[in-house]
């Protein structure tokens, strides 16, 4: 597997740039600040503006329970909450990864 | 302090101790684990005796409070003479509601303020810029213009209270605004008290809020100390930080060796500008962290005092008494609380605000049970201020000064901390200080694999935390129950941009144009910036106004990889 880490800070626009860029199989964001709301809507949008829509993104953070429903309707595939194990995220990463380049070739 | 007779004696029973009574003990119960260990991997024994200390010299390593090398407390009677400050790092939406948070704290018995500001003011952005969207208001209060600290600190007395800024690039700014709103409430230079956190380092090391490459980053760092040193007698220009090193991972001693080694890199960098060790060191405040691990932490504040005055008073030659002072402030590790069954979050702060209060601190900060999910709830904050209270006139723990002090186990430990410590601080020297160890990312990799080791051994159950690998629960119930303070984040940040954009019309456009102009001169001229920010935000230049003009003189700071 390979990582890109794109560092501390990036907007929404400039993530969905460097997964186009990268041709990425899997977009992970991980936001602490609470902000997560309006900033997972702007980068859902500005990917399905770009006309991706086959690129399954998971956020990670101190996310409270009520936005979860909200975030999941934004089309992100999956969230993970404090108190998940590594493994349990490399291997949900791993999954999407392999998913996602089956249906490619189908 | 112990006969060499009796020592031996003990030595012998010892020996014959460990093949009969903990041979019968061990037969009947196996230890919980293997080995032993505190939270930053010191390995531990079962019991620790006067052998363990027998080459600990009294008057070297501990002497009296208030004295040299003031491992027991900077003050002879600590707490018996004035409690430690109650310091709640507050501030959330926008300045209205946070002017209400910390009227609300000061009715409650809060004897200090300590504001948090959101992240567009952390790194110096206008809450109308668009990298700001989403984030106005969020995880502290939003700061653009002189404007908005007005409105915080309408009806607070500025010259009865102190307050900590936790505010680092932008500290130039937002120390000029606290200045200018109290020079309009008619409050002296002479007494205007507070800190501005202004410590650069921890910004690349751990907590990331940087913006200025550093060297510059440095540089203005020393502007705002040296000015503050001249014309602020009260202020603590610098709050030289390992609570944010610890919270991004690091181990005790790691917290404490990096910190202080900033601190070194800090002191020779005000000495380069000709300043007098004596007329700055008193003047610089430390901030630590209280974990979990309950003796490592009070030994952590313990070995800290020790090596400061040792630093200050041999390696600097500092003459005064109060420049061998580490005096700090303490937040309670908010890396230890957790989402899952929040309200045990509450026990974990009484814990460690505890290790604080008997490691001798300042001040200090108490996190509320909601802290993994926002930013705390009038409940929330009342519950980890009362903690305080109860422990400063409940528990007796405040009455006598350092109680701690001759346990055989907190005294081993002490200098154990402190011995690693220094064997990292050689380390950073020889690399040539800390900048340069900062700029070879260093610090960066140690704390990066710490924090995995840590990780790993949560998974792996060498380390447990309840709740979390250990007496999990699978409801959510508990979690629904606490209380969450509830912003209209959208609101907040369209009022802000308002303000704003009443403010860009009708200010003196000329006059902020002019201060800025000025302001870029004396950048580039390599002049201390303090008084022309000050000039500037007088006039209601914005924060991102000023930090625009600082970016283009100084740049700014794209992390490399780590790896």
């Amino acid at each position: 597997m390979e990582v890109i880490y794109t560092g501390v800070r990036q907007t929404p626009e400039q993530v969905v740039e460097t997964a186009i860029q990268e041709d990425v199989d899997v977009i992970g964001v991980s936001i602490l600040s609470g902000a997560h709301i309006t900033l997972m809507k702007r980068l859902m949008e500005n990917l399905r503006a770009k006309g991706v829509h086959d690129i399954p993104v998971f956020l990670g953070g101190t996310i409270p329970l009520p936005d979860i429903s909200e975030i999941e309707g934004m089309g992100i595939d999956r969230v993970f909450l404090p108190g998940t194990s590594l493994q349990e995220i490399v291997k949900y990463v791993y999954d999407a990864a392999l998913n996602k380049r089956k249906k490619k070739h189908e | 302090m112990f006969n060499e007779e009796a020592l031996e004696e003990l030595e012998d029973k010892i020996r014959k101790w460990e093949k009969s009574t903990v041979v019968k003990s061990l037969e009947r119960f196996r230890e919980r684990m293997e080995k032993f260990t505190t939270l930053s991997g010191i390995t531990i024994k079962n019991v620790y005796t006067p052998l363990d200390v027998r080459d600990i010299d009294y008057f070297d390593k501990l002497g009296l409070p208030g004295e040299y090398p003031f491992t027991r407390g900077i003050h002879a009677t600590m707490y018996r003479g004035r409690l430690w400050t109650m310091r709640m790092f507050s501030g959330y939406g926008s300045p209205e509601d946070t002017n209400k948070r910390l009227k609300y704290l000061i009715a409650h018995g809060e004897t200090g303020l300590s504001l948090a500001f959101d992240y567009p003011t952390l790194i110096g952005l206008d809450a109308d810029d668009p990298q700001a969207c989403g984030e106005v208001g969020v995880c502290g209060v939003s700061v653009s213009s002189l404007k908005d600290m007005e409105i915080i600190y309408n009806g607070i007395d500025m010259s009865s209270i102190t307050t900590n800024m936790t505010i680092n690039p932008p500290a130039p700014v937002l120390l000029s605004m606290y200045v200018a709103t109290a020079e309009k409430q008619g409050v002296t230079y002479e007494r205007i008290g507070g800190t501005t956190q202004n410590d650069p380092l921890k910004e690349f090391i751990a907590q990331k809020s940087y913006v200025f490459p550093p060297e510059p980053a440095v540089k203005i760092s020393m502007d705002v100390i040296e000015w503050s040193i001249k014309n602020l007698p009260l202020w603590n220009p610098i709050s030289i930080s390992g609570y944010h090193i610890r919270e991004a991972g690091a181990t005790a001693v790691q917290e404490l060796a990096f910190t202080i080694a900033d601190g070194i890199e800090y002191v020779r960098q005000l000495i380069l500008r000709g300043l007098n060790v004596d007329e700055f060191a008193h003047r610089l405040s430390f901030f630590f962290d209280a974990h979990i691990n309950f003796f490592e932490e009070i030994a952590k504040f313990r070995a800290a005092r020790r090596m400061w005055a040792k630093i200050m008073k041999e390696w600097f030659n500092a003459e005064k008494e109060r420049s061998l002072w580490l005096r700090f402030h303490t937040q309670t590790a908010g890396v230890s609380l957790t989402a899952q069954q929040p309200f045990n979050n509450i026990v974990r702060t009484t814990i460690e605000a505890l290790a604080a209060v008997l490691g001798g601190t300042q001040s200090l900060h108490t996190n509320s049970l909601d802290e993994p999910f926002r930013v705390p709830s009038e409940f929330g904050a009342k519950i980890a201020l009362r903690t305080q209270q109860i422990i400063a006139y409940e528990t007796g723990v405040a009455d006598v000064v350092d109680p701690l002090a001759g346990s055989y186990y907190i005294e081993w430990l002490t200098d154990e901390i402190e011995e690693q410590a220094w064997k990292y601080i050689d380390r950073i020297e020889k690399m040539g200080g800390m900048l340069e160890a900062v700029k070879k990312g260093y610090p960066q990799r140690e704390v990066t694999e710490a924090s995995y080791r840590f990780q790993k051994e949560v998974e792996e159950r060498k380390k447990f935390i309840v709740g979390v690998n250990i007496y999990v629960e699978g409801g959510e119930e508990e979690i629904r129950n606490v209380p969450l303070l509830d912003i209209n984040q959208e609101e907040i940040e369209r009022r802000q941009v308002e303000r704003l954009r009443k403010l860009r019309m009708e200010r003196n456009n000329e006059a902020v144009q002019s201060a800025l102009n000025k302001l870029s001169k004396a950048a580039s001229r390599n002049e201390n910036i303090m008084p022309y920010v000050l000039d500037a935000v007088k006039s209601y230049a914005t924060l991102g106004e000023i930090m625009n003009v600082l970016k283009e003189v100084y740049g700014i700071w794209v992390e490399p990889p780590i790896y």
